[in-house]
């Protein structure tokens, strides 16, 4: 059955070329709802007509509307995204200065969604329709409810202005001072990671659900098994397949939430490079933030079927 | 003989069982008995209300300020406080919902505009048109609700209407994708086939018969993507791409608020538990309609 894998694989790959052409054309003809003239907003301060000019024509704004999508297209594939116009920095150099800080927080608050997430999740499903599984569902729905930006501002008055136990803002490197590192992108990894927790403690519970009402795990009863085996060992790894999958996919709603999160924590990341990038007119950073961002998605999500269709047995057998 | 019709037959006890009951007023029926969901329609009809009815009821001007009220904790002249202008925050938080609420159903209704046509047409023409709409839909999936939004934003230029384009076309693959799933569900039903049997012609069976049918989950999604959409104008606006000084909207107004949030935490906690409520409201209602409408409940 290698052979299905392979295929299904293959098919995933080659839908994947259309949906990163049509991504690149959205990215691309951003610029081109700008109100304007683009080369009068990339010259910014200047108005000297033959600056403007010498823009439009190292830009190919003079060119045929797919010429310069040809032109731009061709230099993304060779890794040049184009330069910064403010900081006059190659915009790939800023995208691998500030990407490591937005994973480094983004992985630190799929950890809290995960183990917040499943076990509560694992817990109510355990306990369905008990008070606790109650109380779960209504905190569950309250975080997805909660605009994040909302909960870093109150997390601040609580815990940096009140308690003083952690700083308000600011990063530190873990290479530096791990401590310090921690400290500082703890409230925003919680910030970012409850936002996802709702979502995966739902889909946990229904998972989980459907797996205890299973017939082997009525079998693994019946052998006399212990509930805690037939919970966390029988139930739980079946359950958990759909959930992985699903993280996957909340890394996008973490790159989303990195935005505001970074913005409000002043965290150097990706986040807040897009909303300087947006402030200063930067476009080619916005378009470079933007294109980096879906091409992560796209690959993430690939990676997540691949990784279902490796794990279902059905396939593999 | 059929029982209808047996001579002498007496008039059935509950002779209402046997109307037909109308889909809108089931699901009503079914609506009401949900003590959440019923809860969170009035909070949504309230919200509405101060919506509509804000300068009636907000006790001050929203943009008046006063150098002599500057940063007041709150107090009977100033229920939820004052702002760092001396602006009262309750009649802010009260016209704040106009922009909240404009923004998060404007955007939905141009999603919808935009997304169920083109879902109609993808499910039921089917073909090229289809495949080339999907991978449209996937590639706008791919890029984060928020990161198109603000990118969508950035290049039209920061103020409300913008706002609420940008967020209208990010959600418009939600309603694509959903239109076209139904209607891919309902083409091969039998009343549809039906329709097609007796002549109809293609645009009578897409709009008379498949669009009625695949409404239900339409509307649930709309309710759940105005939350969605209502957190994003915040978004939006918190970072000065929405709605512009001095009009309030709440995500502004927890901008501004960050500024002082030893000296008056008011200002944070009042805008923040608006768009809280006011977003739970919609999600609690969205989840208690697809219960109500589902056809497979009672």
């Amino acid at each position: 059955m290698e052979g299905i894998v392979l295929q299904l694989i293959g098919k995933r790959l080659v839908q994947l070329v259309p949906t990163l052409f049509f991504v690149s054309v959205l990215i691309f003809s951003l610029q081109h709802l700008m109100p304007g003239d683009p080369a009068l907003v990339m010259a910014g301060e200047e108005r000297d007509p033959v600056v403007i000019e010498q823009i439009r024509q190292q830009y190919g704004l003079d060119r045929p509307i797919p010429v310069q999508y040809a032109m731009w297209i061709g230099n993304v594939l060779a890794g040049d995204l184009g330069e910064s116009m403010r900081l006059k920095v190659p915009v790939s150099e800023l995208v691998a200065q500030k990407l490591p800080v937005t994973i480094q927080l983004a992985v630190m608050a799929m950890l809290i969604a995960l183990v917040l997430g499943v076990t509560t999740g694992v817990l109510s499903a355990v306990k369905r329709n008990s008070a606790w599984d109650w109380v779960v569902n209504v905190v569950g729905l309250a975080g997805i409810s909660t605009p994040n930006f909302w909960l870093g501002i109150m997390m601040i008055l609580l815990f940096a202005v009140h308690l003083g136990w952690l700083p308000a803002s600011g990063y530190v490197s873990p290479f530096e001072d791990l401590g310090r590192s921690l400290a500082t992108t703890i409230m925003p990894a919680f910030v970012l990671g409850t936002a996802i927790a709702g979502v995966i403690m739902r889909h946990t519970r229904s998972a989980m659900i459907q797996a205890l009402d299973s017939d082997y795990v009525r079998t693994a009863r019946a052998k006399g098994l212990s509930e805690r085996t037939v919970v966390w060992k029988h139930a739980m790894r079946n359950a958990l397949t759909p959930v992985i999958t699903l993280g996957a996919l909340e890394f996008g709603t973490l790159l989303s939430g990195a935005v505001l999160t970074e913005q409000i924590f002043s965290i150097p990341g990706f986040g807040k490079l897009i909303v300087d990038a947006v402030f200063n007119r930067d476009y080619a950073v916005v378009q470079g933030v933007v294109l980096v961002t879906a091409t992560t998605y796209i690959v993430l999500n690939l990676l997540a079927d691949i990784g279902y269709i490796l794990a279902n047995p059905r396939l593999r057998a | 003989m059929s029982l209808a019709t047996a001579p002498g037959r007496a008039t059935p006890p509950d002779a209402d069982a046997f109307v037909i009951e109308s889909p809108g007023r089931r699901a009503w029926r079914r609506l009401r008995r949900r003590p959440a969901a019923m809860a969170s329609l009035v909070v949504v009809l309230v919200i509405v209300a101060c919506a509509l009815l804000a300068p009636w009821i907000a006790p001050y001007d929203p943009t008046a300020q006063s150098w002599s009220a500057v940063r007041k904790a709150p107090s009977a002249a100033h229920w939820l406080g004052t702002d760092e202008v001396g602006r009262d925050v309750l009649s802010r938080v009260i016209w704040g919902a106009r922009a909240s609420l404009a923004a998060g159903v404007i955007s939905v209704l141009i999603a919808m505009a935009a997304g169920i046509p083109l879902g109609l047409v993808a499910g039921y023409v089917g073909g090229w048109t289809d495949a080339a709409l999907g991978r449209l839909t996937d590639a706008m999936l791919a890029i984060p609700f928020l990161i198109l939004a603000i990118a969508l934003a950035a290049f039209l230029g920061p103020n409300l209407t913008n706002a609420m384009i940008a967020i209208g076309v990010t959600a418009t693959p939600i309603f694509i994708r959903l239109t076209r799933g139904q209607v891919l569900a309902a083409r091969s039903e039998e009343w549809v086939e039906a329709a097609r049997a007796v002549g109809n012609p293609h645009w009578r069976i897409a709009l008379r018969h498949v669009l009625p049918n695949v409404l239900p989950p339409i509307l649930v999604q709309a309710t759940l993507t105005i939350a969605t959409a209502v957190i994003a104008e915040a978004s939006l606006s918190f970072l000065g791409l929405g709605q512009q000084p001095p009009m309030p909207s709440w995500g502004s107004m927890l901008n501004s608020a960050q500024r002082f949030l030893a000296q008056a935490p008011w200002m944070a906690v009042f805008p923040g538990l608006a768009i809280f409520v006011t977003v739970l409201a919609f999600n609690v209602l969205g989840d208690g309609l697809r219960d109500a409408l589902d056809p497979r409940g009672r």
